[in-house]
């Protein structure tokens, strides 16, 4: 049985919510971050499969647009992570709450 | 030079802008030379304009030139412009004139001051501007000279702005003119809303098919800017402190030219007074009251300046009261001989004052005649003048004036007899000052007494042709009654005739020659017993002992007189500290707690909130995520709902 347009939606609904429990749930910033990752390419799966179901080639255009936006993200992203371990020694991102009341 | 009239007041302008910009390098010879040079080039034209004025036939005698078209607007088209007919010619002769004479005085007055470029560039720019108010063709030009005779007014009582006397004087007297500027400026716009322009060729033909009480108002509102800016009852009071200026600014400004503007408002504007059945009485009993009032104050003064402030004052009364009854030309009259004499008496203030070391206390004189002989001889022309002497020049304008009151149908017995009285007390206060300053005991401190000196030249000079024209000037209009004994009687009048020409009477016609001779007798009759009575309290009684006797037995009279009816203390508790006490009110309560309160709510509201939501930024960036997620939920579960 070939793979049909269900599969990978599921699949991508499934890698999306590993992505968002590793969001919430994990400590450690690059883990986080990676986490992140994994749900951006999670939409990226359900556009390529979207985009293959309906003959129509701006899936794939949108999924080029967040592999550009994710690559500067993790420029950037990780540029902050390795500012703040030099500076706090650690990547735990509960240790990151100056930023409050 | 009738097509180029607007030369006249730029002239003196430039004067002011040469010694603004460059006076203090200039030094003192160059400033002076271009301040009465700019004066007198004036003079000199306004004398060449005037010249070929009266070469015209009489009943072309007005010309009208707009130079420049100001601020189109719509129908709002006023024009810097000029109009020169007799009445203006008058006034620019006098102003120019007596203008040039004080500039020379205040070159010998003013030369150890160390704003003397300062001060010729403030007394330039009142020529200019007053020169502008009198030339004008209409009644926008007329208000820029209006205010700016009022600024160049307030800048040089406010002179020697070191004296806090001086600047409270100068700031008392901007804020009374305000009063009354609104007043004009509110008549202005009244003028164009109804006749749509501002130019007197467009105004004054049409003023008598105005609505009478739409012209009671335009006149009435014109008439409040006249009271402030000539000094009548009851804005009059800034006058009187005015003297804290330099005395030849009070002989300029506050005595021979600027509050005169108002009687020239008032002749120039008399058709649309014409039209209303209330102001031109109401004109007349202001001056007739304002002028018995100012006399009597006088009466109890020690001050000398203050003395020829509220003589001033007295006899600025007496103008409106000839211009309110009609005899228009005979205020006119008035409005040159006064500005002759009063000048003359201010500066001989000035000259008493520059002898003393500045003292102005008339009980610190006495017996200064022998001293000061030119200042003295002088002084007693414009005393003789203004009390109406036979012969002098304010006799003829004061009878005609009283001629007018009496004989004209605006006028009355009663105004005449208000007038009549006031001469009695003029002659009195003033033979008292001039008693008190020349003769009798001296009480000049002895440290003062070897430092007393005539007037160096500069300032001797303007006395002794200010005085001769004190007593010539009258001659030029001489009443009618007098035809048979003096070739070219009432010349004055006739050349003034063609700008009154609409008066619907001819002046002083209701009434026999012989009555008017007869009145001319009573008045003078009244102003010898002041003379008398003056006379006798201070001439005869050196030690002035009779006239303390007579001041304590006129008891609280005396004291009120000497206390200005208490005026400014009136004032005081009605206006300014009511005004102060609402400034309080709206400084420290209503500011503080309305106008503040509404901005510290909106911020105490914001602020409220942000202490709400505050709990929400935890820090942690979990927490965030999770809200997103929740927010994202419920986006998710309201579209799948829908």
């Amino acid at each position: 049985m070939s793979p049909a347009l269900p599969h990978y939606l599921v699949l991508g609904a499934i890698l999306f919510t590993i992505g968002m429990l590793g969001v919430l749930i994990r400590r450690n910033a690059l883990i986080v971050f990676m986490s992140i990752e994994l749900m951006l390419n999670a939409v990226n799966l359900s556009f390529m499969a979207v985009s293959w179901y309906l003959r129509s080639f701006q899936g794939q255009m949108m999924v080029f647009f967040v592999m550009a936006v994710a690559a500067a993200e993790v420029a950037v992203g990780l540029a902050i992570i390795v500012a703040f371990f030099r500076s706090r020694q650690t990547v735990m991102v509960d240790d990151l709450n100056t930023l409050k009341w | 030079m009738l097509q180029n009239v607007w030369l006249i007041p730029v002239v003196p302008i430039l004067g002011a802008l040469i010694n603004g910009v460059l006076g203090r390098r200039l030094g003192r010879k160059a400033v002076s030379v271009v301040a009465c040079g700019s004066v007198g080039a004036a003079f000199l034209m306004a004398t060449a304009a005037f010249l070929e004025l009266t070469a015209l036939p009489a009943d072309r005698r007005l010309v009208d030139v707009d130079v420049y078209q100001w601020i189109p607007v719509g129908r709002f088209v006023p024009t810097v412009g000029t109009l020169f007919d007799p009445l203006s010619a008058v006034m620019a002769l006098v102003v120019a004139g007596v203008s040039f004479l004080i500039h020379v005085y205040s070159v010998g007055y003013m030369h150890d001051d160390p704003a003397f470029s300062r001060y010729f560039t403030y007394l330039n720019l009142f020529v200019g501007s007053m020169l502008t108010l009198v030339l004008a063709n209409n009644f926008l030009l007329m208000y820029v000279g209006w205010e700016l005779v009022g600024l160049c007014s307030y800048l040089l009582i406010g002179f020697w702005f070191q004296r806090p006397a001086a600047a409270a004087a100068g700031k008392k007297a901007f804020v009374v003119n305000r009063i009354g500027d609104f007043g004009f400026a509110l008549g202005i716009m009244l003028i164009f809303s109804h006749f749509g322009s501002v130019a007197f060729k467009d105004v004054f033909p049409k003023a008598h098919m105005v609505a009478p009480g739409l012209a009671t108002a335009i006149t009435l509102l014109l008439f409040l800017g006249a009271t402030g800016k000539s000094a009548q009852l009851p804005l009059y009071v800034w006058l009187p402190d005015a003297m804290e200026g330099p005395t030849p600014v009070s002989a300029l400004i506050h005595a021979a030219t600027m509050v005169t503007a108002g009687v020239y408002m008032v002749a120039r504007c008399h058709t649309l007074y014409e039209a209303s059945p209330i102001s031109p009485h109401v004109v007349a009993w202001v001056g007739a009251i304002t002028a018995l009032f100012a006399a009597t104050i006088a009466v109890a003064q020690f001050d000398i300046k203050r003395v020829l402030a509220y003589s001033t004052i007295s006899q600025l009364g007496y103008m409106f009261l000839g211009v309110g009854v009609g005899a228009y030309s005979a205020g006119i009259f008035h409005l040159v001989t006064h500005a002759f004499f009063k000048a003359l008496m201010f500066l001989g203030a000035g000259s008493v004052m520059h002898a003393l070391g500045g003292e102005v206390d008339m009980r610190r004189m006495g017996g200064l005649a022998r001293r000061l002989p030119v200042t003295h001889w002088t002084f007693l022309a414009g005393v003789l003048a203004i009390s109406g002497a036979p012969l002098f020049s304010g006799f003829f304008s004061k009878d005609e004036i009283l001629w007018g009151a009496w004989s004209l149908p605006n006028g009355s017995r009663a105004l005449w007899f208000v007038g009549w009285l006031t001469a009695g007390v003029t002659a009195f206060y003033m033979f008292r000052l001039f008693y008190r300053i020349f003769h009798g005991r001296s009480d000049v401190p002895e440290e003062i007494e070897p430092h007393i000196h005539e007037a160096p030249p500069s300032m001797a000079w303007p006395l002794r042709i200010l005085a001769v024209l004190s007593v010539v000037g009258g001659w030029i209009g001489i009443p009618a009654v007098f035809q048979s004994v003096v070739p070219a009687a009432n010349w004055f009048g006739e050349f003034l005739k063609p700008v009154f020409e609409s008066v619907r009477f001819a002046e002083g016609a209701h009434g026999a020659a012989s009555t008017e001779l007869l009145l001319m007798g009573v008045t003078l009759l009244v102003a010898a017993g002041g003379w008398y009575l003056a006379h006798s309290f201070y001439y005869l009684d050196p030690e002035r002992r009779r006239a303390e006797a007579a001041a304590r037995g006129a008891g609280v009279v005396y004291t009120l007189l000497q206390n200005k009816y208490y005026v400014d203390e009136l004032y005081q508790a009605a206006f300014v500290k009511p005004g102060h006490r609402l400034a309080v009110v709206l400084a420290d309560i209503f500011d503080v707690f309305v106008v503040d309160g509404i901005v510290n709510l909106t911020a105490a509201v914001v602020a409220g909130f942000g202490e709400l939501w505050r709990y929400l930024q935890t820090g942690y960036v979990r927490w965030y995520a999770w809200s997103v997620l929740a927010g994202a939920a419920v986006l998710v579960a309201y579209l799948i709902m829908r």
